[in-house]
Formats: C-alpha cells, sequence, structure tokens
C-alpha cells in the first residue's frame, strides 16, 4: 500500500473547527464470499472535493453505502468531526449531516419537487405548514448554491440533469454537510457534467465537503482535491489530486501498467453487410429514441459506436438486433432490405447471421437460474442439432457447452453450475462464445467488458479483433471511450438518439470524440 | 309517478347499505395497496371479522364487543400478511389467497363445533346488532315531498357503520393528501428506496399500513353479521372482499372514485333483486347473472384498458430488498 | 415467486423432500392446535383420518378419486408458473371445461366410451383453455394482471354456468338446475370394474379411467416443461422475460399459450367429475378443487413428481375429512381447507423463511478465518 499522507487543501474557505469532516478507520466488510471492504481507512477533510476511484467492484459503493447507514460494517469505526459515531441507519446518517446522492436517483417520480424534498422532513404531521417552510427554505437553498430547479413541477416531467440537482437539494435540505455523489456523471452529458462541477465548486466554497465516486480519471483531475484509490476493496493509493497524473491513478486503479493497447492490423474493410437508412425508434411515450439513425458496417471492419449512456446506443443495438420495432425507414442485411413493419426479430436476425452480445449480460444474455448450459443455449434452442424435433436433448446441449466453455476459457468448466455463481468475466465469456460460436457474418456487441476483469478484457478484444480479422463485420457500442477508440476502424458519435457524426479510427482523438458527444458540431467546437 | 320514486328512494336506500361493506373493505385495500402491498386477502379478513363478531356478540349479547373482536381476528390475519409479505418478503398474492383459503376453512370449522348448526351461528337479537338510528327531524321532515321523503328514506335510518363508513372516504382522503403519513404512504407504495434512504423504516410504514387494512376489514366484517345481517353465515362474504378490490382498481386507487364504484356495484346488486323477471323495452328480459357478473366483467375491461387506464401504486407487489 | 430455484445451493432432496415434509407437519401441527381448541383429541381424528383414507379399498378410491381431480388443477399451476404467472382462475377454467366435457357428452348419444373420452378430453381442454387463454390475452397484450382477471373470470364463470344451467341446459320438467343424464354406453369404467375384470374385489367408489389421464398428463407436463424447445421457452419467459424477448422467444405468445395450457389442463378436471362421475352437467361441481389445486402445485414444488403425492395427501384429507365427521360430529370436514390455507402460508408466502435456516444447516462451514 502506497504511505501518501493528505495534507487538507489550501483553500481559501472559512477555517473549519475539526480537521476531519468524517473519518473512516479500519472499516472492514464481507457480505458472504465477498471480502467487499478490506480494513479501509479513510479521511475527508472539510470544505474539499474527494474522490473515490476504482474499478466495478472496487467496494465504493459498499463503502460509500456503510457511510450512509445502508449497511453495518463488520469492524471499524466512522468518526464524524472528529467525535466516534455509531450509524445504524440513513436517519443516523442524514442526522450526522451526512446526505447521499445515489446512481439510481431516489425520487418518487409522481411526487412534486417539493413533495420529494419534504419527505421525511416534514416536520409535523400536517403537511400544509412543512410545505410553506420548506419553500421558503429551499429557495434559499437554491439562491446559495446555485442550484435552479422547478419545485411544483412533477419529478416524472424533468430531464436527468434537473433530477439530479433535486438529488442534491434534497440533501442540502436535509442538512447536508458532507455530500457523497456516487458516479454522478454517469447519466449526464458533458454541458450538464460542466454545470455539475460548478455546483460541487460552489459547495467547496460554501464550507461543504463532497466525496465523489467515479471510475472516470478525466473527473478526477478536473475537479478534486484529494483522490483515494481502491482495488478489490482496499485502499491502495491516496494523493493530493495537484500531485499526480492520470496514468498514476489508472496504474494504481488495475494494480499493473494499464495498457489498453489492442495489437491490430489495418482493416481490410470488404462490401457493406449492415447498412441502416433513416431509421426512427418511437417509445411507447410516443418520444423518438432513435432519430433517423444511418450507418454502414462493412465485412472485415470494426466500427464503434461512442456516447454518453443513454442517448440511443441501446435502441440502436435494439433496433438491429430486432428486439424493436421501428418507426420508417430501412435496414439492410447482407443485401436483403427490410422495411418498418416488416416481420423482423431476433430469431429472424440469428438466422440471417447477424449476432447480438446485448449490454446488460444479466437483464438480456443470460438466465442467472438456468444453469450454464440452459444459458448457452438461449436463442439457440431452435438449432435442429441440439434435439430431434420439439425435443432438446440435454446430453447433447451439455456437451455444446463444454466444448464452448473450452474454447473461451470460461471457469469453473461445469455446464450444471447455475448461471449466476460465475463471476461476470466468465458470463461475459460464455455469451461471447455462443454468440460468436457459429461464425456470425454479422456482430452487435454491446459494452463487451463491462463488469469484467482485466484478464478477461484483453481475451474478450483479441477474440473481436481476430473475428473482424476472418472478414466480419462488428459493430461495438461502449461507454468506454478508451475501449472504443482501442478497437474501432471507424467511430460514429451518438447523442440525443441521433448520430452525429463520424471520425475514421486516425482521426478520433478523445477531445474532439468528447465535444460530439455533448452535440456540439465540428465548426463551434471550443 | 310517486311510485317510481319511492322505488328509487327504497333502491338507493339499499344501495348505501350493500356498499358499506365493499366501501370499507376498499379503503382497507387502499391503504395497504397505496403502501406497496397487494391484498387479495381482504376477503378472508371480512369473513374471519365477521364470524369474530356474530360469535362474540352471541356469547355476550354486545354489538360493541362484537367489533372489536372482528378488529382482534383481522388484525391477527393482517399481522400474519405482514409478517409473510414484509418480513419475509414473500408473495403478496399467495400470502393473500393462504389467508382467504384459511379463513374460509376456520369459521366453518369453529363454527360448527361451537354452535352445531352447520357452520351458521345463533340469530342475534336486535340488542346484539347495531341497530338503526333515525336522524334528527327525519320523523318531522318526512311529509315534505321529494327532499323530506329523500331525508326520511335515503339519508336517515342507518346503523352507525353506514355513516362510518362515508365519513372515512373524506378522512382517507384528508390522510393520504394532507399528512406526514400519507406523504410517506404514498411515497413508500410508488418508490421505497426513496422512503429508506430519507431515514424512514420501509417495514414499518408497511406494517402501518397493512393494519389499518386490517382495522378497516374489521369493521366490515362486523357489519357484515352484526348490523346487516343477524348472525354469521358460512362464507358470508361470497366474494365482496374481491369485489371491494375491483372498486379499488376502478377508482384507480384513489378514495372518491373507489367510492363511486362502490356504489356503482351495491347499485348492481340492489337493481338484480328488483329486476327477477322484469323484461326490459327492446332488450328482453335481463338475465339476473349478467347484472351479477357486471362488476367483474366491468373491473376486466377497465383492467385491458377498454375504459381508461388503471395504473397501480409502482412498487406494489413487490417485497423490498435493499440494493447495492 | 421466481422460478423454483433458490439463490443457494441446497441439496436436491433438501428442496424436493425436507421443504414439503416441513410445511406439511407444521400445517398438521396448526390443525391439531385447531382440533384442541374445538375440544377434540387430535391424534385420535389423526388416525381416524388416514384410517379413512386408506384403512379400507373404498378409501382408498375416494382418495384416489380426489387425487385425480386435485392432480388436473395442479398441474394447472405448474404450467403457468414455470410461465411465471400465478393462475388463481383454476376453478372457473374447471367450472367451463366441465361445461364442455358435458355439453360432448350430451352431442354423442350413445357412443362407446372410449371413442367419446379423446372428445370429451377435447372438449374440456378447449373450454378450459379459452377460460384461461382470455386472461392470457389480456395480460400480454392488454397489460391486465393475470391474477386480479383470473379471479374475475371464476365469477363470471360462475354467473354464467347459472345462467346457462338454469335457462338452456335444464332438463325440461325439472326443478334442480341439471342437465340430462349421459347416455350410459358413455360412463367411463369405473377402476372398481376395471379390477374385478382381472379378479381383484374393490368397494365401490367414484374412483374412475380419468386416473389413468391424470397421470398420462403429468408425463406429459414433465417432458413438455423440461424437454421441449417449447417447454425451454415457458421458462425462459417466466424467468426472464427480456432475455426472452433477446432470445427471439414473443413473451407475449407464450403467456397466451401457458395461460391456455394451464386452463386446458383444469379443464380436464371436467373429465373425472363430469364424464367420469356425475354423468350429468350440474352446478358447483368443481368444489373448490381449483384453488385446492394452488395448495398442491405449491407443495409439490411444480413439479409433477412432487404434484402426485401432494394430490394423494390432498386426496386423503378429503376423504379422511369425510370420515372424521362421523366418528367427530364436533369437527367439520372444512378442517380440510383450514390445512389448505395453512400449507399455502408455508409453502407458497411464507417459503423464504425455513430456507435461510436449512441453507445454514447445509453449508459447510468455511475453513480457518
Amino acid at each position: 500500500m502506497h504511505a501518501v499522507t493528505v495534507t487538507p487543501a489550501p483553500h481559501s474557505a472559512p477555517k473549519p473547527a475539526h480537521e476531519w469532516a468524517v473519518e473512516l478507520v479500519g472499516i472492514d466488510k464481507r457480505f458472504g464470499p465477498v471480502h467487499a471492504n478490506k480494513d479501509v481507512t479513510l479521511r475527508f477533510a472539510p470544505a474539499s472535493i474527494h474522490g473515490l476511484v476504482g474499478e466495478n467492484g472496487a467496494g465504493k459503493s459498499t463503502l460509500m453505502s456503510i457511510l450512509y447507514g445502508f449497511y453495518q460494517a463488520d469492524s471499524g469505526q466512522i468518526l464524524v468531526r472528529g467525535r466516534e459515531v455509531a450509524i445504524k441507519g440513513s436517519q443516523d446518517a442524514i442526522g450526522l449531516g451526512i446526505g447521499m446522492v445515489h446512481q439510481h436517483f431516489m425520487l418518487v417520480e409522481t411526487f412534486t419537487v417539493l413533495e420529494n424534498l419534504l419527505l421525511g422532513h416534514e416536520g409535523g404531521p400536517l403537511l400544509a405548514p412543512a410545505v410553506a417552510r420548506a419553500r421558503k427554505e429551499v429557495e434559499a437553498l437554491e439562491r446559495t448554491f446555485g442550484l435552479e430547479v422547478p419545485l411544483d413541477a412533477l419529478v416524472s416531467d424533468l430531464p436527468v440533469g434537473v433530477q439530479q440537482r433535486v438529488e442534491i437539494l434534497k440533501a442540502l435540505y436535509r442538512g447536508a454537510d458532507v455530500l457523497i455523489l456516487d458516479e454522478p456523471t454517469a447519466v449526464l452529458s458533458p454541458p450538464e457534467v460542466a454545470q455539475l462541477f460548478r455546483i460541487l465548486e460552489r459547495l467547496r466554497a460554501e464550507g461543504r465537503t463532497v466525496v465523489l465516486i467515479t471510475h472516470k480519471l478525466k473527473e478526477i483531475m478536473a475537479i478534486t482535491d484529494h483522490v483515494s484509490v481502491l482495488r478489490r476493496g482496499a485502499v491502495v493509493a491516496e494523493f493530493a489530486t495537484a500531485e499526480t497524473n492520470r496514468q498514476q491513478l489508472a496504474d494504481a486503479m488495475v494494480g499493473r501498467k494499464a495498457n489498453l493497447e489492442v495489437e491490430k492490423a489495418p482493416a481490410a474493410a470488404g462490401p457493406v453487410l449492415l447498412a441502416a437508412e433513416g431509421v426512427n425508434v418511437v417509445d411507447a411515450r410516443g418520444v423518438t429514441t432513435l432519430k433517423n439513425a444511418s450507418l454502414t458496417v462493412r465485412a472485415g471492419e470494426i466500427v464503434g459506436v461512442a456516447g454518453v449512456a443513454g442517448n440511443g446506443q441501446s435502441e440502436l443495438l435494439e433496433v438491429l438486433s430486432g428486439m424493436l420495432p421501428f418507426a420508417s425507414g430501412t435496414l439492410t442485411i447482407k443485401g436483403e432490405t427490410l422495411k418498418a413493419g416488416s416481420a423482423y426479430d431476433p430469431a429472424d436476425a440469428r438466422r440471417r447471421g447477424l449476432a447480438h452480445v446485448p449490454e446488460d449480460r444479466l437483464k438480456l444474455a443470460v438466465v442467472k437460474e438456468f444453469p450454464a448450459a440452459q444459458s448457452a443455449i438461449l436463442g439457440y434452442h431452435d438449432d435442429k442439432p441440439l434435439g430431434r424435433g420439439w425435443r432438446l436433448d440435454w446430453k447433447r446441449v451439455t456437451a455444446k457447452t463444454a466444448e464452448l466453455m473450452e474454447r473461451f476459457d470460461v471457469r469453473p468448466r461445469d455446464p450444471s453450475l447455475r448461471t449466476a455463481l460465475f463471476s461476470g468475466g466468465n458470463q461475459q465469456k460464455l455469451v461471447m462464445a455462443r454468440e460468436m460460436e457459429k461464425e456470425p457474418d454479422i456482430l452487435l456487441v454491446g459494452q463487451p467488458t463491462r463488469g469484467v476483469d482485466i484478464g478477461a478484457i484483453a481475451f474478450i478484444h483479441k477474440q473481436l479483433v481476430g473475428l473482424r480479422d476472418r472478414g466480419k463485420a462488428i459493430l461495438l457500442v461502449s461507454a468506454e471511450l478508451d475501449e472504443i477508440m482501442a478497437l474501432s476502424d471507424r467511430i460514429l458519435v451518438m447523442c440525443d438518439g441521433e448520430i452525429v457524426g463520424e471520425l475514421s479510427a486516425a482521426e478520433a482523438t478523445e477531445s474532439r470524440i468528447g465535444s460530439m458527444m455533448a452535440g456540439v458540431s465540428a465548426g463551434e467546437e471550443q | 309517478m310517486m311510485d317510481s320514486y319511492f322505488w328509487l328512494l327504497s333502491l338507493l336506500d339499499s344501495m348505501f347499505r350493500l356498499a358499506t361493506p365493499l366501501l370499507l373493505a376498499a379503503l382497507a385495500g387502499f391503504f395497504s395497496e397505496r403502501a406497496g402491498v397487494v391484498d387479495i386477502g381482504l376477503e378472508g379478513k371480512m369473513l374471519m371479522a365477521a364470524f369474530a363478531a356474530a360469535a362474540t356478540a352471541a356469547f355476550t349479547g354486545s354489538a360493541g364487543l362484537g367489533l372489536l373482536a372482528a378488529i382482534g381476528a383481522s388484525l391477527v390475519l393482517a399481522l400474519l400478511h405482514g409478517f409473510a409479505c414484509i418480513t419475509h418478503r414473500g408473495n403478496q398474492v399467495v400470502s393473500g389467497v393462504a389467508l382467504n383459503i384459511t379463513a374460509m376453512g376456520l369459521t366453518a370449522v369453529l363454527g360448527n363445533a361451537w354452535f352445531e348448526m352447520g357452520g351458521r351461528t345463533p340469530n342475534l337479537p336486535a340488542t346484539a346488532r347495531f341497530g338503526e338510528l333515525t336522524l334528527p327531524l327525519a320523523e318531522t321532515l318526512r311529509g315534505i315531498p321529494v327532499l323530506g321523503s329523500f331525508y326520511y328514506e335515503v339519508i336517515s335510518g342507518h346503523n352507525i357503520l353506514v355513516y362510518l363508513a362515508m365519513a372515512l372516504v373524506p378522512l382517507t382522503a384528508w390522510v393520504a393528501y394532507r399528512t406526514r403519513f400519507g406523504l410517506r404512504l404514498r411515497a413508500v407504495g410508488e418508490n421505497p428506496a426513496a422512503v429508506d434512504t430519507a431515514g424512514i423504516s420501509v417495514p414499518a410504514l408497511r406494517y402501518q399500513a397493512v393494519l389499518i387494512a386490517g382495522l378497516l376489514c374489521g369493521i366490515a366484517g362486523a357489519y357484515l353479521s352484526t348490523a346487516q345481517g343477524a348472525g354469521f353465515q358460512t362464507n358470508m362474504t361470497a366474494g365482496k372482499g374481491y369485489l371491494a378490490l375491483a372498486a379499488l382498481i376502478l377508482g384507480k386507487w384513489k378514495p372518491v372514485p373507489t367510492l363511486l364504484a362502490c356504489l356503482l356495484f351495491a347499485a348492481a346488486d340492489a337493481l338484480q333483486t328488483r329486476l327477477q323477471g322484469v323484461v326490459m323495452p327492446g332488450l328482453g328480459e335481463v338475465p339476473v347473472q349478467l347484472i351479477e357478473a357486471l362488476p367483474y366483467l366491468l373491473t376486466v375491461l377497465l383492467l385491458a384498458g377498454f375504459m381508461g387506464k388503471a395504473i397501480p401504486p409502482k412498487a406494489s407487489g413487490r417485497p423490498y430488498v435493499k440494493e447495492r | 415467486m421466481s422460478a423454483g430455484t433458490g439463490s443457494d445451493n441446497l441439496p436436491w432432496w433438501a428442496t424436493a423432500v425436507l421443504l414439503p415434509v416441513i410445511n406439511v407437519v407444521l400445517a398438521l401441527i396448526v390443525s391439531a392446535i385447531v382440533i384442541l381448541a374445538i375440544g377434540e383429541d387430535p391424534l385420535g381424528a389423526m388416525w381416524t383420518m388416514v384410517q379413512g383414507a386408506l384403512g379400507t379399498s373404498e378409501g382408498l378410491g375416494y382418495t384416489l378419486y380426489y387425487a385425480t381431480s386435485l392432480i388436473f388443477t395442479a398441474l394447472a399451476v405448474a404450467v403457468a408458473f414455470h410461465g411465471g404467472l400465478f393462475n388463481i382462475g383454476g376453478e372457473g377454467q374447471a367450472y367451463l371445461g366441465g361445461l364442455g366435457v358435458g355439453l360432448v357428452c350430451l352431442a354423442v348419444g350413445d357412443m362407446p366410451w372410449y371413442l367419446v373420452l379423446p372428445l370429451s378430453v377435447l372438449g374440456g381442454a378447449a373450454f378450459g383453455g379459452l377460460w384461461g387463454a382470455i386472461p392470457g390475452y389480456l395480460q400480454a397484450y392488454r397489460g391486465s394482471h393475470v391474477v386480479i382477471t383470473t379471479i374475475m373470470f371464476n365469477f363470471i364463470a360462475s354467473s354464467l354456468m347459472v345462467y346457462l344451467m338454469v335457462n338452456v341446459l335444464i332438463r325440461p320438467g325439472q326443478m334442480s338446475p341439471e342437465s340430462a343424464q349421459f347416455d350410459k354406453a358413455t360412463f367411463l369404467p369405473l377402476v372398481q370394474d376395471m379390477a374385478a375384470a382381472i379378479g381383484i374385489q374393490m368397494n365401490p367408489s367414484p374412483l374412475n379411467f380419468s386416473l389413468f389421464l391424470a397421470l398420462a398428463a403429468c408425463v406429459l407436463v414433465w417432458a413438455f416443461i423440461w424437454h421441449t424447445r417449447w417447454g425451454f421457452a415457458l421458462r425462459t419467459v417466466g424467468a426472464n422475460e427480456n432475455a426472452a424477448r433477446y432470445a427471439g422467444i414473443d413473451p407475449k405468445k407464450v403467456i397466451i399459450i401457458a395461460m391456455a395450457l394451464s386452463g386446458a389442463l383444469a379443464g380436464l378436471l371436467g373429465v373425472n367429475e363430469i364424464h367420469g362421475v356425475q354423468h350429468r352437467l350440474l352446478l358447483n361441481f368443481p368444489a373448490g378443487m381449483g384453488f385446492t389445486g394452488i395448495a398442491v402445485a405449491l407443495m409439490g414444488r411444480n413439479h409433477p413428481a412432487g404434484i402426485v403425492p401432494a394430490a394423494i395427501l390432498f386426496g386423503m384429507l378429503y376423504q379422511g375429512g369425510t370420515e372424521l365427521i362421523f366418528d367427530y360430529p364436533s369437527i367439520s370436514r372444512e378442517l380440510v381447507v383450514v390445512i389448505q390455507g395453512v400449507v399455502i402460508l408455508f409453502a407458497g408466502a411464507l417459503e423464504h423463511m425455513f430456507r435461510p435456516a436449512l441453507v445454514r444447516l447445509f453449508t459447510p462451514k468455511p475453513a480457518g478465518v
């Protein structure tokens, strides 16, 4: 473990009464066999922004959930403003001035903003006086921190960025002195991120402590004063942000030199295998979630799709794979054109030689409760060789699964083990194995390495490049810009349901893609 | 003309009598389901309560003690429902079905053993029942045409539980929309995680809601056997709990529309006996069974979205599990 | 109620045998308390029940006759369950299924029973299946919850049957709402007659050929759910509807088919009751068996191999209960209904209560640490 001392940042905020706003000392937490936090000690200085980085599953969220009273630590102490405290529930945490903005917002969508703010902080059995008082107090808070929110609007009518402001306001209204934000930028566009950061700076200026949980190093460098790195449940490094850099943080996060470079030869692109022309998707509420999408993917190339999560990438994958119907436009798969309303579903897509590794593995790609062998035939359960007529022959299915597991190094190699009991990386390898087994001409891949350990990432990347080199067409959607840039031969950028631009691998830089993701066209780039 | 006016008055009068148990049970369902706990067990709680009220009134001769016993019995079942669904995160529908079947069996077995009348309880004398109240001036105003007779026939002359049930509608609306408890109740049915992170106990809130449902079903049951009826009969609820649930759905989980749905069902019920054998112009004889099935048909049509959409509280039916 | 498998690794026999046994024992303890409360002797009462259910060939016949109906209604619950649906409309589906069976039997005249049987099976399955498929359709395409609609369909079925029996199907010149009797040639053979043919003497009971139909249904349901591509699709929809969509399975179709199959199975109760025993259409013949099927299915862990013994157990309770009231007049046969409710409570709603304790019992303590 690096032994780096952290000193409070030299900020001009009023001198606090205590050296530390919050101290976590020797926190240890297990969930059954999973050791989520190992003897973690962290100290947050008052009037500062403290970053907490680490890969998925490093234990960041568990640690903060302990501080917020959602879980109790097995051992360790929590000190708030120098005094040891027992936090047995969110009530205690709130009472101690700790607030949290969860990754999934904790808002009642059918309530107004004001009702959400009031919840748990009503101050009396009747609502009428509480509403009047809250309105006054909240308006004052809004002015102090520059948090504009329409108090009488229904939460369900507000855009995500505003909902997040409601969450921050809620924490402040409940008297939060220490504010924890869990991956707050995952759902925001770059301008919204900038706005959020201005709010966080304002909070710091007013003497509040902010803990920012993220896995985006750029954000850490942009806004924090200190940063702690978690790996496999333990604190492995601490820095004053001014004294570190992204490479150093990245290395600390992964535990060795992080190398996202993928070895690959230049693409030898062949004929177009997959094309979309002016495709629109309209959801149940009548909102157009995918606007006028046109793209081509050629044999022997990987086309990457970059964008902030929730900007139409999911709809793009689902419409191409036949899971979502499209309202207008055409799809062309290996030369055959489909119009809106033509019969096209995932089974049909597979018959045409299009395979799909979906973004959300547990929600779509496997059935947790099934044995691995049954997850391994999902989508291919109608294949003739797996049975006779109506029947499924489990001997053949099991043999097939064992073969897939061998080829993609899925561990443990036990086709009868329940799918849920495999690690994320091994589940993903099983899914990749299943989808690549038939050498599909077109492969759609969403978030191939989300929740996957480093070793498996390299393996998965190699498989994708291998498939490309065998002349197949690959469309890759990923939230990890690094992954997109490392694998893609061409890059499409999506924003607000539209494909807003295309870059070749050579011209793609992080900043160019970033400003396109934010909806800034090439001309007005800063 | 006058005849049909009095026919209408007597129809309205029975409508209120028949609507009362439905309304009490539907309001019980309102509290439970707005808190996110589906309550198929309204039927069983009412049945158990009806039996407890009749048995107690038969032994003690007191309708008041009967009511208390009814509430007690219903609360026990409500607690059991809470234990299964809140504490042990069991399937709420299965739990409700279990309670209904248990209540059906238990009331029959105990009734038979204690009273040896084939599951019935002895006929209660008027003193052991909730009597009809004549409202002030009802006799005096009776002579006044139209309004006076309306007051006498429809408004006055019900027992106290009828008035209680009607008064509970505005009270429920007030509690749900104007109080801290109501705010939290509605929140926990929509997004329990929001309630939990606000430092409020989700189980405690849901238990309170489930117990209120028990209380109201208790009153509904007592009404059936010691106010509307004069004793308990095997399976005397005869689907009223399900009907109340249907009214709650038809009322889109809101108090006043739920009241209207209850009144509609009760009017259909009151009409049923009056329409027996009546030939409707142009339609011929309306089958009684069609009117009987009307509430169920309406509910199915509504749920299918043919009459506007009924959207249940978002978290209803789902046990609350903290997520990482 | 996920598709029957928890997130732990209990040995199969603990799930398949131990848990149901614990549930039965608890249910029996509760009923013993009820019997004590009535002031009778629980052990004596239970012995009388076992004697009554198994002690004579007549009792055994009745037990298996009840079990036959329960196998059908429990299989109905199980098929829907594997598709992620809770069908509490078995009662109404059985009622309508009986109507289908009855109409077939009335229509065929004096055709011999072995030719009528396939038709009456078809009639029962079609009517019951339709009564299940409508709520299935409404769930799949209109989003109305199948639990509520099946409850409503039970009541609608009841009203419909009363209307038909009173106004349409009643035998002219008769007061009670019953149809004419079927032709004797159509009657399903009774097991006692079949046994007599091979020289085994059995006292009369309503146990009939439907028992074999029920056992065949068990095998077919088992093969369907676990050994066909359709069964795989059904279980996938039940476990994870999104994954099913991804796999190219249309959940809407599967839901309708599952409910239709479920209703069809429940409808076969009509073959046992109407074609096998009553030989005419009448009111209220499902007699709560549709609801008891829920308890049987939950206790049998929604697997035919569990459903058969569970159905026999409940058959024993029904038959034993009838015997019980001769010896213990203060105990009524609704005691069975209590036991049924308690089993649903323990095996269904409180399934999570005992499981963790069992898991702790079976999980080896981690070495070291």
